[in-house]
């Protein structure tokens, strides 16, 4: 099989200012079919005009994109019927109740209105929202808005959704909810391309992520591969008696060959290590000299590391504001 | 069931029958047929009328606006200008159903303009359907609104001791044409709507434009009692036309020119703006 063939969306060398902002500067992407594929970025790094253009809903001022073989510019009309957005913000009519929003969509996709009213029963009831069928929408919780927000993306089942920022301000349970139901999703062959701000979203959904800053693509591979290019990880130990941590300090600094951190805690330290096989050889060496270790740890780096080292700053996300200003145009 | 490698044992146990459920609606991956750019602008049309089910209130300018305006101007102004109420009204009816649809029509531009600013015109703009339909659909919604109010003043003035002429006929050809050029009008708001960045921009200017238009005209006095400049703004203006054919169509007296004039405006109004709306439609 040829890898184009392969390729649900591929990118290459997009381009949108908005005056002197350039929200997306070059930006290359290929996203296997069958896959998840996480554009991981803080807000404001051009995730969301990104997917805009991969959408139709916005030409590239240069580059070019094909979705499933057809040039979102040239076909944008054929790229339309093989994809499905759910945007960041409010996708369905608020006015209107959870039943009435899905048979729009249903009709204005060419379902008679018997086979409309169906689909939209079926869907409410898939995504747990039988109940809330006949109330607005603008009385849903934040949960269920975003589970009618995706549901009206799969009135018909798209070939690849992209999910702008699926998860952002929802509760723990409602977001596991909506990894649930985007796992399903994959499983029965639909491509997602979901932009995040979460690593953690990415790490557990995606096959490959992107990370994006500044509207260049920074990094890319699978989360492991990502982790892997900051150091195998760090390893975390903790000693029974305080006493002897000057000692271990002094043990592990030879041992691994980098420098130990001391943590607040006064029976703990940390390093960085670039191989793991050294590790087991220093604590090894720590348990003879009589060092009492009470418990150690290697641990993969986390997405919020890579991010740090690959930006030099952090990932986290300006919880003031929720809005990517990005959205605006 | 889930082949993905990365998915978590979570998807498997935390919601069972959300899943199976969820699979089964996914099962099918068939596509209808790609529906008529009719069909999808009635769907949206269709939806214009959900949201006048669900926000009722809405219909206040379409209903207690004509009224307050008939009541005020056949009661303040009828006995100084035509010697009584009641033969006022007889002048002033055509005239003030005029006013009172084109008004409405600026909330075209509102309503599109208030639209777009949340994000579901985004998910309209992503689907693949005849372009126009979302706009077409909206103007049909509205047509409907233009109806309302326009029952509103003649069933009103009816009441009041309107008699027209035409009789019923030539009152609902008045209506029809009325609709009909308000349609044309409507593309004007639609342009404004995504012009202008806000909602309230939109009702400022529209308003802007609606009052000098409307009042500058022959609506409510004979424009020969007017100084020579304001007669010749008056004999051009679009809406003195407009209401010369509604007075000639209700009084039974209207001619083929008025009625044709009124058509041709429309025509040209929409070929003016709905490319010109098309164009920005696309290009936001």
């Amino acid at each position: 099989m040829s890898t184009s063939s392969d390729l649900a969306v591929e990118a290459s060398g997009l381009v949108k200012h908005f005056g002197d902002t350039h929200a997306v500067d070059g930006v290359d992407l290929a996203v296997r079919t069958g896959t998840v594929y996480g554009v991981l970025g803080p807000n404001g790094a051009g995730k969301t005009t990104a997917v805009r253009m991969l959408t139709t809903l916005s030409q590239p001022d240069a580059g070019t994109a094909h979705v499933l073989g057809h040039d979102v510019v040239r076909e944008a009309d054929a790229v339309r019927g093989l994809v499905s957005l759910t945007g960041q913000f409010a996708s369905v009519d608020e006015d209107l109740t959870g039943t009435e929003n899905l048979v729009l969509l249903g009709r204005l996709l060419g379902y008679t209105r018997a086979q409309a009213r169906e689909r939209a029963d079926e869907l409410l009831t898939a995504f747990g929202l039988g109940d809330a069928a006949d109330r607005q929408v603008k009385k849903y919780s934040g949960g269920m808005h975003r589970r009618i927000d995706i549901a009206a993306s799969i009135v018909v089942t798209p070939e690849v959704l992209f999910l702008d920022e699926p998860t952002t301000g929802l509760d723990p349970r409602s977001r596991n909810q909506v990894w649930d139901i985007i796992r399903v999703l994959v499983s029965g062959g639909t491509t997602v391309v979901l932009t995040t701000q979460y690593l953690d979203e990415a790490d557990q959904l995606a096959n490959r992520i992107a990370v994006i800053d500044h509207g260049k693509v920074i990094a890319e591979g699978t989360s492991g591969q990502l982790k892997a290019s900051v150091g195998v990880g760090a390893v975390h130990v903790r000693l029974r008696d305080p006493d002897q941590r000057p000692a271990a300090e002094q043990q592990l600094t030879a041992a691994l060959g980098v420098p130990v951190l001391l943590d607040h805690d006064p029976v703990a330290l940390t390093a960085r290590v670039e191989n793991s096989d050294l590790v087991a050889h220093a604590i090894a060496e720590l348990t003879a000299s009589g060092i009492g270790v009470a418990e150690f740890s290697l641990g993969q780096p986390s997405l919020d590391e890579v991010f740090l080292a690959l930006t030099g700053r952090p990932a986290e996300p300006d919880t003031t504001s929720e809005s990517d200003e990005e959205n605006a145009a | 069931m889930s082949t993905q490698p990365s998915a978590s044992p979570r998807a498997g146990t935390s919601s069972t029958t959300v899943d199976d459920s969820l699979a089964a609606a996914l099962s099918s991956r068939s596509r209808p047929s790609r529906p008529s750019g009719v069909t999808t602008s009635l769907t949206f049309g269709w939806r214009a009328l959900l949201k006048i089910k669900h926000v009722p209130e809405q219909l206040f300018d379409v209903t207690i606006t004509p009224v307050i305006f008939t009541l005020m101007f056949t009661y303040l102004f009828g006995g100084a200008l035509a010697g009584s109420a009641s033969d006022y009204l007889q002048f002033l009816l055509p005239g003030i159903l005029v006013q009172t649809v084109i008004i409405t029509t600026v909330y075209t531009g509102f309503t599109l303009n208030t639209d777009i600013s949340k994000g579901v015109f985004d998910r309209f703009r992503s689907l693949p359907l005849w372009r126009p339909s979302p706009l077409v659909g909206a103007l049909l919604g509205d047509a409907v609104r233009y109806a309302i109010a326009s029952t509103v003043v003649v069933v009103l003035g009816l009441i009041l001791g309107f008699r027209p002429d035409g009789g019923v006929v030539g009152v609902l050809g008045a209506v029809l044409i009325l609709l009909v050029f308000a349609s044309g009008i409507g593309w004007i708001f639609t342009t404004l709507g995504l012009v202008l960045r806000t909602p309230n921009a939109v009702m400022g200017v529209g308003m802007m434009i609606i009052m000098p238009v409307t009042f500058a005209s022959n609506i409510f006095v004979d424009p020969s009692t007017m100084p020579s400049w304001l007669q010749s703004f008056v004999d051009v203006n679009p809406i003195s036309h407009l209401v010369t054919a509604e007075r000639g169509l209700m009084s039974g007296t209207a001619s083929a020119g008025d009625i044709g004039w009124v058509l041709v405006a429309t025509v040209a109004l929409t070929a003016v703006f709905a490319p010109l709306t098309m164009y920005l439609y696309r290009r936001r």
